[in-house]
């Protein structure tokens, strides 16, 4: 990596008000097209809230009249109502922005032990997939930001982690990986939903990249679970070899 | 031969919940919804169940008692202001709330003077959370055991990192300085502390 600091690591700064105010605004730019860190700033600022909850300190009895007083002069501000305009220029910076996603999460592969072929590939090869990033990420922004998004991690074996995210108001799941192993040669990961016993293929994982944020196909509709297999290149109908991961959906 | 390594179990995350802890309390949800509506007698609802904690958190940060009265007024006529603004999909409102808080809290210990100059180094290091011990209230007291406890599983850089950050508002490079340690590492052990608390608390998004 020639850039300098690694976004994905500033999670917990970030969760702790920790950054100056120039690395938060960098961070928040990032926060904009990194879903996996979006999930992550969620929890861990929850997480800091509980600190928060647990220095609580009863304040004077008088301070509620004093407040109560202020507000009935204090005027609140509008809803925040996005104009076209507004959201127009916003996707064209997420567009525009979608390269550099591109090559941070390539970096992030890099870092972690994986290869990419974000060196070799042609030019307009690399914009078609960052195209497709950026379509994937804001169907993945929509769900992870869902009301009822909830979520579930498990340790995979080597150190790589997992989370399913689910929400049944959207009828989606998201499968987020971090360190995972490539997959051998020729091979691919394929993801399943657990319906009753049987599998439904869910679509494959993007083999170049092992720090991988992928919306899983298809809805969740009755399932309870999800799996992971190793399948040759193209996946299959059916898994052809035991789970290297399987998780209960968050309920 | 397939090179992936034998599947380690899916492991069922310690989930603790305690009573009916305002920090997803659908209560209160309802409440801001109404007290964005201009619904100022539902804001007196809200007041009750955010006051302490909001106060707590900035207390934690300014440590002088009148400027966090102060800063603690400031805030909570700022969710008032604010309230239409405030979205249940980023989290939950008490989340909102008190992030709300400790920024402001940190706005205020940054603009007076460089943390590091605040208080010795000594002081900051050997000084524990700001725990209220005489709080009435049976929640806080159950929430303070509990976190307590999972501040006590975070190795002790982690869990100065953490502590010094939220609770003494620095930032990481101060945290690094005091510390002696690469910028790297603290960033670094701010968020694997946090993903360990995240954890032993069971705190979802
Ligand atoms: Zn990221």
């Amino acid at each position: 990596m020639t850039h300098g600091v690694d976004p994905h690591t500033l999670t917990g700064a970030y969760a702790t008000d920790a950054l100056g105010d120039e690395e938060r605004r960098t961070f928040e730019e990032h926060l904009t097209r990194c879903p996996s860190c979006l999930l992550e700033v969620r929890e861990l600022t929850a997480t800091a809230a509980r600190l928060g909850l647990a220095a609580a300190a009863s304040p004077r009895r008088t301070m509620k009249d004093e407040v109560l007083r202020r507000v009935t002069t204090v005027r609140q501000e509008p809803p925040f109502t996005e104009s076209a305009g507004q959201a127009r220029a916003l996707r064209h910076r997420a567009r525009h922005a979608s390269r550099w996603a591109l090559a941070a999460c390539a970096a992030a592969a890099t870092a972690l032990g994986g290869t990419t072929v974000w060196q070799h590939q042609r030019a307009d090869e690399a914009r078609e997939r960052a195209r497709q990033t950026q379509e994937r990420s804001e169907d993945l922004a929509g769900l992870m930001a869902a009301p009822d998004a909830r979520t579930r991690t498990a340790k995979l074996a080597g150190g790589a982690s997992a989370t399913i995210v689910v929400s049944d108001s959207r009828n989606q799941a998201a499968f987020l990986a971090a360190g995972m192993a490539k997959p051998p040669r020729g091979k691919v990961y394929q993801l399943w939903f657990q319906d009753q016993g049987s599998m439904r293929s869910a679509g494959l994982l993007d083999p170049e990249s092992t720090t991988t944020a992928t919306l899983m196909k298809g809805p969740v509709g009755k399932a309870t679970g999800m799996g992971m297999t190793v399948e040759p290149a193209g996946g299959s109908p059916e898994p052809t070899s035991p789970p290297v991961a399987l998780l209960a959906l968050p309920t | 031969m397939e090179a992936i390594a034998v599947l380690e179990r899916y492991r069922v995350k310690e989930v603790v919940h305690i009573g009916s802890r305002a920090a997803a309390g659908p209560d209160l949800q309802e409440l801001m919804a109404r007290v964005a509506r201009g619904d100022q007698r539902a804001f007196s609802y809200v007041y009750d169940v955010v006051a302490a904690p909001v106060l707590g958190v900035v207390r934690a940060v300014l440590r002088d008692h009148a400027q966090s009265e102060e800063v603690t007024q400031e805030v909570l006529v700022e969710v008032w202001r604010t309230a239409p603004r405030y979205r249940e999909d980023r989290g939950t409102a008490m989340n909102w709330i008190l992030t709300l808080a400790h920024r402001r809290a940190i706005d205020r210990v940054r603009s007076v003077e460089a943390a590091s100059a605040r208080e010795h180094k000594a002081a900051l290091l050997a000084h524990t959370p700001a725990f209220d011990e005489v709080s009435e209230q049976v929640e806080t007291r159950l929430e303070r055991e509990q976190v307590r406890r999972c501040l006590r599983t975070l190795t002790e850089v982690q869990r100065q990192s953490v502590s010094l950050a939220y609770y003494r508002g620095l930032t990481y490079r101060q945290v690094a300085e005091l510390l002696s340690l690469p910028l790297g590492t603290v960033k670094t052990r701010l968020r694997d502390g946090l993903i360990r608390l995240r954890d032993c608390l069971g705190v979802s998004a």
